[in-house]
């Protein structure tokens, strides 16, 4: 729809005409701001955490755990330069060796939403799966940081 | 010729250059959730009447949904 939009104001006489081919799901899926009657609805990306600690596939996971725990966190998110979310390293996954990496220690394909998700949808859902937290990304794979399903029912509870 | 754009320089070319944001989806779409300062002229209105308030100094980026 919008290549022809672009097309006909370039013959009503605008230049220059952009078309922004992957439209407003993509920008709501990144995160950014919206206007609109669904603009007030609390979303996974305004519930998460930002301040989530990060490692490298390459660091000593039983250092990224002792460095994670003394922060007060109970996980880490295994990024790589582009801040792509790669896996994720819990308690028990460094295990006895100290010398083994974050790529052998961490668990692969975690779970994420998308920034634009309604906070009530995945509150139930995490209810029932009985998860504790979850990953969310852009789009693109980008960490955007996690949602504690203590942040989303309080989310959900206020706006009850 | 219009030319395909991304987020990144959707974000660049308002910021630096003004650029009008125009969602060409159905009224209630829009309203339901638009780019924040985009006007609203569907594909089946846009004509030189409904443009008229559109600058035509100022680059125009048009969107609709998705890649669809």
């Amino acid at each position: 729809m919008s290549p022809r939009a672009a097309w006909r104001l370039e013959g009503l006489g605008f230049s220059p005409v952009y078309d922004y081919v992957p439209g407003k799901v993509d920008w709501f899926a990144a995160g950014l701001p919206k206007e609109g009657k669904l603009a007030e609805i609390p979303t996974v990306g305004e519930a998460a955490r930002p301040d989530v600690p990060m490692c490298s596939s390459e660091e000593k996971a039983s250092e990224v755990w002792r460095r994670t725990e003394a922060a007060g966190w109970d996980r880490c998110v295994v990024v790589n330069e582009e801040r792509i979310v790669l896996g994720l390293l819990r308690d028990k996954d460094p295990g006895a060796d100290p010398e083994a990496t974050v790529e052998e220690a961490m668990r692969l394909g975690p779970t994420t939403f998308r920034p634009d998700t309604p906070v009530e949808k995945v509150a139930e859902r995490m209810r029932k799966r009985g998860v504790s937290a979850v990953l969310v990304t852009s789009s693109d794979g980008k960490l955007v940081g996690v949602l504690y399903r203590d942040d989303a029912e309080r989310v959900v509870g206020v706006q009850l | 010729m219009p030319k395909a754009v991304f987020r990144d320089e959707v974000r660049r070319i308002v910021e630096e250059q003004g650029a009008q944001l125009v969602e060409v989806l159905p009224r209630e779409e829009y309203e339901d959730e638009h780019l924040p300062g985009a006007i609203n002229i569907s594909l089946k209105e846009l004509d030189a009447q409904t443009t008229a308030g559109l600058r035509k100094e100022a680059p125009v980026i048009v969107y609709c949904y998705d890649y669809l």
